[in-house]
């Protein structure tokens, strides 16, 4: 029984001890420790959110990017079927004037020929021509070398031409 | 095959440590019938009791003892003196406001104590040995917690180290499974310091309580004026915090026929201090209890003085003393859990209406 009747001296410093460390406790440990606690808490969630929306950004990010990649390769696209049909355009181009070039070349070159030929065949003709009468002339001259080759000449023009 | 002669080694070693484990307390046990053999025979019980009650002075080893100080309030005023006289000599200690003389750790007036078996009793406020396992637990608490605090404050929010993240876990524990869920998020500030100091408190005192040497082995949250006080603390909080529903519910019990409510009355009044006192009590016989279990099982080693009797009481006394560690804790839990509740019944909003 003595067990249980309480010691009044005991209960006396119990309470002084307690009630005191209550009050360093509250004052000294509990409240900056559930004070950290607290904003540690409160920071991880943050920082559970903070990381939650930069996937979702990511994730929009991503889509952007995407779909900028497709409009850059159509545009790539775009870009070399215009660059082909210009190379294209140009080597028709470059290709008719060069053979609108050739062409006048050529018929400029006709021409020239045409005249050089016709010159040619003055001078071939005037050449010849000259060479036939100086042929000709030496032939007559020759010919009428002596008095009877003139006679028989002038018999002939004479036989030819009839006075008639 | 260097490894496996070290292995072998240490398998000898732990099996020498494990023979002298249990031999021990059969060699002590000779030792020390030896010793007393000649004063007087072991009473266990006798031993037991005197464990489990209070002293005015501290048992180290042996012969050895530590005289606390004793402080009286006598007829004349305040009286301190050291307790060593009372444990030698003639056992009368006599200062210059009067001489006292100890008898079951009680202290009385010398001259009147014996003439009617009903002498008259100075106030004792004496640093007792639970007393001083008192300021020991409190001077531990407060070194352990503000320590801690501090690293909080030096570290901020930066992960726990070391003491820090040993208790850590447990303060929220009591925060998040003890204290919110019983009171509620709102009001459980405020009520959260008192009940952590409450937990630490009585876990830490339980666990002293088990250290079975010098400084630890006081009885002190198995003593009932510990558990008298915390109770009654739980008591006068439960009742100063609560509300207008509370009180309603103790003395006009809404809900059931006027004539039940005036039998319901003093049945719920009853409640109030029983709830308390059923706090009392339970960490009062459980802590007690425990050191009672140990006491007895070493006891029967110092009885049979035989090696077989060490060799099965001394793992069983292993695994009683593991589970007292176990109740320690449970114990601090159950008070701060029920002392919570408590709390949150008599902070309730009325809203079951």
């Amino acid at each position: 029984m003595e067990l249980l009747i309480p010691n009044p001296g005991l209960v006396f410093w119990t309470s002084i001890a307690f009630l005191l460390l209550v009050f360093l406790l509250s004052k000294f440990a509990w409240k900056p420790i559930l004070q950290t606690l607290k904003i540690r808490e409160e920071s991880i969630e943050e920082a559970l959110k903070a990381a939650e929306l930069a996937r979702e950004e990511m994730g929009d990010l991503k889509a952007d990017n995407e779909k900028l990649l497709v409009k850059a390769r159509e545009e790539r696209e775009q870009l070399l079927r215009d660059a082909s049909k210009a190379a294209s355009m140009i080597k028709e181009d470059a290709k008719a004037d060069a053979e609108a070039i050739s062409k006048r070349m050529m018929e400029d070159a006709k021409v020239g020929i045409e005249a050089e030929k016709q010159s040619a065949l003055a001078e071939v003709r005037s050449q010849v021509a000259n060479l036939s009468v100086e042929i000709a002339e030496k032939i007559i001259r020759k010919n009428l070398e002596n008095d009877k080759a003139q006679k028989a000449l002038v018999d002939e023009f004479l036989k030819d031409k009839s006075f008639n | 095959m260097a490894s496996l002669f070290e292995k072998g080694r240490k398998i000898l070693k732990n099996l020498a440590g494990i023979v002298f484990f249990i031999a021990a307390p059969v060699l002590i046990a000779n030792a020390s019938s030896s010793e007393e053999s000649s004063d007087k025979k072991f009473s266990p019980s006798e031993m037991i009791l005197h464990h489990i009650q209070d002293t005015h002075e501290f048992h180290i080893w042996g012969e050895l003892a530590m005289p606390l100080p004793i402080i009286l309030w006598t007829e004349h005023g305040l009286d301190v003196f050291m307790s060593g006289g009372f444990y030698h000599g003639n056992g009368t200690i006599t200062t210059d406001k009067g001489s006292y003389i100890l008898d079951h750790e009680h202290i009385y007036y010398a001259g009147e104590h014996g003439n009617d078996g009903h002498a008259a009793k100075p106030l004792d406020f004496s640093i007792t040995r639970n007393v001083f396992s008192l300021f020991l637990s409190f001077a531990l608490i407060s070194w352990v917690f503000i320590s801690i605090a501090g690293k909080y404050k030096k570290r901020g929010t930066a992960a726990p180290k070391g003491m820090q993240s040993f208790f850590e876990p447990i303060i929220i524990y009591v925060r998040d499974e003890i204290v919110v869920p019983n009171i509620g998020e709102k009001k459980a500030g405020k009520y959260l310091p008192y009940l952590l100091t409450l937990f630490f408190f009585i876990w830490i005192n339980n666990m002293i309580g088990l250290v079975p040497f010098f400084p630890g082995g006081s009885n002190l949250s198995g003593n009932i004026a510990f558990t008298f006080t915390l109770s009654i603390l739980t008591f006068l909080i439960v009742q100063f915090s609560a509300n207008k529903a509370y009180w309603k519910h103790i003395f006009w019990m809404p809900g059931v026929p006027i004539p039940v409510r005036f039998i319901l009355a003093p049945i719920e009044f009853l409640g109030t201090l029983s709830k308390a006192f059923a706090l009392m009590i339970r960490l009062f016989a459980n802590i007690s209890g425990g050191h009672i279990v140990v006491l007895s099982l070493a006891s029967m080693i110092f009885i049979f003085k035989s090696y077989v009797v060490g060799g099965v009481v001394t793992p069983f006394l292993l695994f009683i003393m593991v589970l007292e560690l176990m109740v320690a804790a449970i114990q601090a839990y159950v008070f701060t859990l029920l002392t919570s509740l408590f709390i949150g019944m008599a902070v309730a909003e009325d809203d079951h209406h």
